[in-house]
């Protein structure tokens, strides 16, 4: 049971993280990546619809002949969205504005369908629920350090705007780590955010390879039993 | 087969219905909270633009939608109406810059009864990032430099970039943007100053049933697709 909810972190954490990894929801990913407060308002967003979703999947599977999952699957998530977009409007008006497109588009995010699909729907409510916190916690976090290497090359800041997704308190947070007389264009512009991916991309799998070679190294006898009951 | 086509129907329908409920109670649940919010953040940028102690009327109720697509850039546009005792005192007129780099740039600009600018501020745009979003407050001040202004003519050359011997500074890499902002400026104050008795006695009619309500024109400009599309 425990090792069960290890494995659940880990994959939606890391091995089978749904940016990095799955590749998934990239529009949002990479269009509202441009600073740690929007990437978080998003993140969070997104997270919110993807354990609502995946709890109601799980708790109706038994109920949804199989024919009809999908469609019942989409309006599940759709109604979670909009739950998510009037909260957002009537909780954190300036981040809702700021966000605008992208809160509705949570709706189109593959890796939400993707969840329901290869899990909920096979699983108990609470594991579903995990996992969907899992892998929406490994969502937001890819989306905040791409938000953060994005607005500190960019602009030189760290959560400029804060107080529009935390109230006028958070405005204190801003911090001013460099002072450009010209902002690195490319950093705030699309295509920052496709390179900013890539080399996240490329650190895990580095981190990966790191990984691999120490076990690979380690004395011989240990890693035949590792392999023996991990092999696969 | 059409048992099953019956049944899975229902369902269906049973989850559709459930759904909506869920959207409708949420929807009832926050309207008044949404609507306040949208309120409150049109009145703190009128606000910036005339000050509390310039008016007692309330400014966001004293809205009449104006059609005037030439000079404000949009089929109606709202004019808010600022009075000391009855006696109104300046407008702040909601207008739409067309030409700018990339889309539309959506502001309001504030004008007294002397026909001096008493500020501008940009409620929404899609310039770059870095280069033409200077004109909002937060990113530089140059939309300070309006500030006292006054048009002298319905083509007053002054109103211009320094690049086409204006009085107003462009930026670095970005002439675009400010030259299609101080020409929609010029437009609306023009049409303010030559208007101002009517648009002061024109009926608030910002919030009836039948016109799209001012806030809504405000706040819902556009769907704001900033980088990437879907």
């Amino acid at each position: 049971m425990n090792s069960e909810y290890r494995t659940l972190s880990k994959d939606g954490l890391w091995e089978n993280n749904p940016a990095l990894v799955q590749l998934l929801g990239l529009c949002p990913l990479l269009a509202v990546s441009g600073t740690v407060t929007n990437a978080l308002g998003l993140g969070i967003a997104t997270l919110l619809v993807l354990v609502g979703s995946n709890i109601t999947v799980s708790l109706v599977r038994n109920f949804v002949p199989n024919e009809i999952r999908i469609p019942v699957f989409v309006i599940v998530i759709a109604t979670f969205v909009t739950l998510v977009e009037l909260t957002m409007n009537a909780f954190t008006y300036g981040l809702y504005m700021a966000l605008g497109i992208f809160i509705p588009l949570i709706v189109t995010n593959c890796a939400i369908i993707g969840r329901a699909e290869a899990y909920a729907s096979k699983n108990n409510w609470y594991k579903a629920g995990f996992d969907g916190l899992m892998m929406g916690l490994g969502f937001a976090a890819v989306l905040v350090a791409l938000g953060a290497i994005r607005e500190l090359i960019g602009q030189g800041t760290l959560f400029d705007g804060a107080e529009l997704l935390l109230g006028e308190w958070a405005s204190s947070l801003r911090i001013q780590l460099i002072e450009f007389d010209y902002p690195l264009l490319l950093a705030i512009l699309p295509p920052g955010a496709f390179i900013g991916l890539g080399f996240l991309i490329a650190g895990k799998n580095w981190l990966d390879e790191k990984k691999r070679e120490k076990l690979a190294k380690a004395p011989v006898e240990k890693a035949q039993r590792a392999r023996v009951t991990h092999v696969s | 087969m059409l048992k099953n086509m019956q049944k899975n129907g229902l369902i269906l329908g049973a989850f559709a219905i459930a759904a909506t409920s869920l959207v409708v109670a949420t929807q009832y649940l926050t309207a008044d909270r949404i609507a306040e919010q949208q309120r409150g953040e049109l009145l703190r940028t009128l606000n910036t633009l005339i000050p509390a102690a310039q008016h007692d009327n309330d400014l966001y109720a004293d809205c009449t939608l104006i059609a005037a697509p030439d000079a404000l850039g949009a089929p109606l546009q709202p004019v808010y109406r600022s009075r000391l005792a009855g006696e109104g005192n300046a407008l702040a007129i909601q207008a739409t810059a067309t030409d700018g780099y990339s889309g539309n740039i959506h502001f309001l600009v504030a004008i007294n009864d002397n026909g001096l600018v008493q500020g501008v501020r940009v409620l929404q745009h899609k310039e770059t990032p870095g280069l033409g979003d200077k004109i909002e407050l937060k990113k530089s001040d140059w939309i300070l430099s309006f500030d006292g202004e006054r048009v002298r003519s319905e083509n007053d050359s002054r109103w211009a970039v320094r690049r086409d011997n204006g009085m107003f500074d462009q930026f670095t890499g970005a002439t675009i943007t400010p030259r299609a902002l101080v020409n929609a400026v010029r437009k609306a104050v023009w049409y303010g100053q030559e208007n101002s008795a009517e648009l002061f006695a024109a009926a608030s009619n910002c919030y009836t049933e039948s016109t799209q309500t001012a806030a809504a024109a405000m706040n819902e400009l556009e769907p704001n697709i900033t980088e990437l599309g879907e």
